[in-house]
């Protein structure tokens, strides 16, 4: 019965969510106030409708109700509560109600946070996110329904692939879904200025807060996918460059041009053109990724639903929605107005600079993701395009563009002026070329990348240092008083690009200097790697609620003084009989220490056992949560909190906007 | 005509994804078409004494049939290279790939042989030699002795009608 | 401020100290040393880092180096076979594309067919750079505007239209 209710409480917000967008577009285009206003009720009906679908999908996991048979396939009776819970949205079916049910979550935030606007913008957003919710409903209950059920019901499931039963993984998809779907916002925006002809500097600051946002629950979703593979896939590698990786990495380099370009737009009323595509392909890019991974057309490590009736639907969908909104941008782009003029040296120019090294990055990753597809296609052969690119053609690319990051913030816009910028930064470049020099060699030896990434990351710490002294140089009261007047979106961006440091940082020092042995350890062995020393105490039988672990015991020591003690694990799972390896990770800000069980080698209980020592991996993580807080702040900054207030002195600004 | 460059960008990569829906990412296609099929002796399944070479092969054009007990999906062309070898149309050979338990001479009493002769390839080398990926995989070898196609997967009676049966054609078979 | 970044330096500093410190750790005198995997660790870091650029053929893009998969344990063996017969590492990489195609490489080799690939992100930046030239000559030539008078007068403009 709760299935079918389920399944109901989908038709139904279908329904609505056709409402939502017909009704609504056509109000704004005609003018009619009755049509518009039925934007807002409808978005929160449809929401309601699909958050009940998905409580109803929940509680069949719960309830262990296997005569449905995404709970058959994705679940098991012995499966942990939480587990069961999350496997809600560990299948194909589940994950893309999730989709549906973000969006309608973001949908309802623009229609409860944009009393502001004016109406016909908010009808247009909402029913273009309301057509977005059509197309993704559409194809849950034709080719995806999670609710289907499965007669005679299954005794018992096959259990949630042991890959997904991890914290990194129940959070993983909701915000990376929450950044995916968040950029629908920033598309709508776009959409609704391009069909109104209102490409202004009031658009730019109304669809950015909601970008940033959604760019930043990406980068924790992308980060926390990484973090998932770290320590999951038992190898300790966190990139691999899999299409499914690039597939949301893509959406967040195209994201992070857009919140720069979004920059430019409000402040200077440039780069219009810029924006719109950059919003256009942002969320283009989005539905490009949920393309790749569900149809099977790249095979990657996750592609789990290999369906061409699925496939073709998502990918007819794409075509409407982004071939769509490319015609209407082609068709409006002549109406946009350039902004004002800047000189070559100008804030502007060094965020447009910015902006086309990412594009170029993000057009070789997608090059590359797609390289193995195009020669496919045209009978040319089959290749592989992995790792060794990507990083080749990546990070040179992206190399100028940070060192950029740290000139930029220093510039003025419209005129900047280089011997200043040279005065202000010609220390901070001296330290950062030091370093780079010697920090390589108070490390395992001098390695040219490592030697880069330190450049780049002290570079931008000390730019964001130079940057708060300028600011904090002006002002009266203590350094504590101007620090906390300081906005929040110059604290934001300034915390995002020392994240950025701190990351660069990680990566440097753990992709050249970290080490790894692969060691036969014997009852009461040791090994030693990075001055640690791993004593084997042998292992021991283990019964998880639904595996049974092989739990290996390793002592950790430093010159004879006992740091941690270790427990990885070899499990196999019962249902699915599939083996994991769940590494044993002991982490300090400096380094992780990682152990990995490989296989019994004999009846003495030896155990093949990898030992990794991951300097400074943590700063990558770490840098990442600076750059999701750094969103986060910039976001909630007072303008944007002022422009809500706005609507309620609308006389005052416009005598102001005319005396100007 | 700038503002039009996105969609023409758009309209083609949506083309290649359409083509992409219907290709099989599993389907490599082998290097060694063209090639001399490689060299290889091994002893036959159920025969240490005897062995067997592709060069005993010259003159005629076969298939050479990578197989394991342990494969499912070998079970389900089975009765097919049954039909063939009955039909005496070409000649099968079989590579018995990696059959640790030494089930394959077990198996082939039970439900009958479509081989003239079946290769035991125990540690994979040969299938390695062939840049075998899993099994079934099937090769088809001309009278000099060149592989002139390789198919990944079972033989369903489609397969046979559509790629097999013109090759062999071609090759005057 | 300077205070600031001395103290971020000496932080990636002494950030660094653990991974020089490689003392010799004392240990137990009945402990025996564990032995490495390998027979031969020299080869087996040449394999490794071999394989790292190569595909597991059977498992959905993972690596030949880290793959559980059977038939990614028979490439390890043949390439550590190979090497040990003294083969250079390009000789074993013709060993397996002769076998298995490009598709074994995930670092493409360059050739007329791939050569977009590896020229697609120069021409990208290039074409990217030219943008930013012809952007810039164009927006230098724009007579400098009041800088605000646009956005005032669009929010205006808009404010009027919403009463």
């Amino acid at each position: 019965m709760i299935p079918e209710l389920g399944h109901f409480a989908l038709i139904l917000a279908l329904l609505l969510a056709l409402v939502q967008s017909v009704l609504p577009l056509v109000g704004a285009q005609r003018g009619n106030r009755t049509l518009m206003a039925v934007a807002r009720p409808a978005t929160q009906g449809q929401f309601v409708f699909v958050a009940l679908a998905f409580g109803c999908l929940a509680w069949s996991f719960l309830a262990n109700d296997f005569s449905v048979l995404n709970v058959a396939r994705n679940s098991y009776s012995r499966l942990p509560e939480v587990y069961r819970l999350t496997a809600t949205w560990g299948s194909h079916e589940g994950s893309l109600l999730m989709w549906v049910l973000i969006l309608g979550f973001w949908s309802s935030a623009v229609a409860i946070f944009s009393r502001h606007l004016p109406e016909d913008m908010v009808a247009r957003v909402l029913g273009i996110m309301g057509l977005i919710s059509v197309g993704f409903l559409a194809f849950l209950l034709t080719t995806s329904n999670p609710f289907e059920r499965l007669v005679p019901a299954a005794p018992d499931g096959n259990d949630l692939n042991p890959l997904l039963q991890d914290w990194g993984m129940i959070l993983h998809p909701p915000m990376l879904y929450m950044g995916y779907v968040g950029f629908a916002v920033a598309f709508a925006f776009a959409i609704a200025a391009l069909l109104s002809g209102k490409l202004d500097a009031a658009w730019a600051r109304w669809s950015r807060p909601w970008t940033t946002v959604a760019w930043a629950f990406l980068t924790l979703g992308i980060v926390l996918g990484s973090w998932w593979a770290y320590r999951e896939l038992g190898w300790g590698g966190w990139w691999f460059w899999d299409p499914t990786e690039n597939a949301s990495f893509m959406p967040w380099i195209a994201g992070t041009a857009l919140i720069h370009s979004l920059a430019v737009t409000e402040k200077r009323g440039a780069f219009k053109a810029w924006t719109v595509l950059l919003a256009l392909t942002a969320f283009s890019l989005s539905l490009l990724g949920t393309f790749l991974v569900r149809s099977g057309v790249l095979s990657s490590v996750h592609a789990f639903a290999t369906d061409p009736a699925r496939g073709a639907f998502i990918l007819g969908f794409l075509a409407v929605v982004i071939g769509g909104s490319l015609v209407l941008y082609a068709w409006r782009a002549p109406k946009m107005i350039t902004g004002g003029g800047f000189s070559w040296f100008s804030r502007e120019s060094l965020l447009l600079a910015n902006n086309v090294i990412l594009i170029a990055a993000l057009g070789a990753v997608l090059l590359g993701t797609l390289y193995p597809l195009f020669m496919d296609a045209m009978g040319l052969g089959k290749i592989s395009v992995g790792p060794p690119y990507f990083n080749a053609v990546f990070v040179p690319l992206m190399a100028p563009a940070l060192f950029l990051m740290g000139v930029g913030p220093l510039v003025r816009w419209k005129e900047g002026s280089l011997p200043d910028a040279w005065t202000r930064l010609k220390w901070a470049l001296g330290v950062a070329v030091v370093a780079a020099v010697l920090l390589p060699l108070t490390l395992d030896g001098f390695k040219p990348w490592a030697s880069l990434g330190f450049f780049l990351a002290v570079w931008i710490t000390l730019a964001v240092a130079v940057a708060f002294r300028d600011r904090l140089r002006h002002g009266g009261g203590s350094v504590a008083h101007r620090l906390g007047t300081l906005p929040r979106g110059f604290w934001g961006m300034q915390l995002a690009h020392f994240g950025m440091a701190v990351g660069i940082a990680g990566i440097a020092v753990v992709a050249n200097y970290e080490s790894e042995r692969d060691v036969r350890m014997d009852v009461g062995s040791y090994a030693e790697l990075a001055g640690y020393t791993f004593t084997f105490h042998g292992a021991s039988e283990r019964e998880g609620p639904n595996y049974r672990a092989a739990r290996g015991t390793l002592e950790v020591t430093r010159n004879g003084k006992h740091v941690a003690t270790l427990h990885p694990e070899k499990r196999l799972y019962n249902a699915s009989g599939m083996a994991m390896t769940e590494a044993a990770v002991h982490p300090n800000l400096f380094r992780d220490i990682y152990v990995a069980m490989g296989e019994q080698l004999d009846e003495q209980g030896a155990w093949s056992v990898r030992l990794f020592h991951k300097p400074f991996i943590n700063w990558l993580w770490l840098g990442a949560v600076f750059m999701v807080v750094g969103g986060f702040l910039a976001a909630s900054d007072r303008r944007y909190r002022i422009a809500l207030r706005r609507s309620e002195l609308p006389r005052g600004l416009a005598a102001q906007g005319a005396g100007a | 005509m700038k503002r039009w460059v996105p969609l023409v960008a758009f309209l083609i990569l949506v083309g290649f994804f359409a083509k992409g829906l219907f290709l099989n990412p599993r389907e490599v296609p082998s290097p060694l078409i063209d090639r001399p099929a490689p060299a290889f002796e091994l002893p036959l399944v159920g025969n240490d004494a005897a062995s067997f070479s592709p060069a005993d092969m010259r003159g005629k054009v076969w298939l050479l049939n990578v197989w394991a007990p342990w494969c499912v999906s070998c079970r389900q062309e089975h009765p097919v290279l049954m039909q063939i070898a009955q039909s005496g149309r070409v000649s099968i050979v079989g590579l018995n790939w990696k059959d640790r338990d030494r089930e394959a001479a077990m198996l082939l009493a039970r439900s009958g042989s479509p081989y003239l002769a079946v290769a035991e390839d125990l540690d994979g080398r040969v299938g390695i030699d062939y840049g075998v990926t899993g099994t079934p995989e099937t090769y088809v070898i001309d009278r000099e002795g060149f592989v002139r196609m390789k198919h990944i997967g079972p033989i369903s009676p489609d397969v046979w009608k559509q790629k097999f049966e013109p090759k062999l054609k071609e090759l005057g078979a | 401020m300077m205070d600031r970044i001395r103290n971020a330096m000496l932080a990636l500093v002494l950030a660094c100290a653990p991974c020089v410190a490689i003392g010799a750790a004392t240990n137990d005198a009945a402990a025996v040393e564990a032995a490495p995997n390998a027979e031969n660790p020299e080869i087996e870091q040449r394999m490794v880092r071999l394989a790292e650029d190569l595909r597991c053929l059977v498992c959905q893009n993972e690596s030949l180096a880290g793959s559980k998969a059977e038939l990614a344990e028979d490439l390890r063996r043949e390439i550590r076979d190979q090497m040990k017969a003294g083969k250079s590492d390009p000789e074993v990489i013709d060993y397996l594309t002769a076998r298995y195609g490009d598709f074994v490489l995930y670092r493409p080799p360059f050739k007329p067919v791939t050569w977009l690939l590896w020229l697609g992100p120069v021409l990208f930046l290039g074409a990217g750079a030219a943008a930013w030239y012809v952007t810039l000559r164009r927006r230098r030539a724009v007579a400098a505007e009041p800088p605000d008078a646009e956005k005032l007068a669009a929010a205006a403009r808009l404010l009027k239209e919403d009463q």
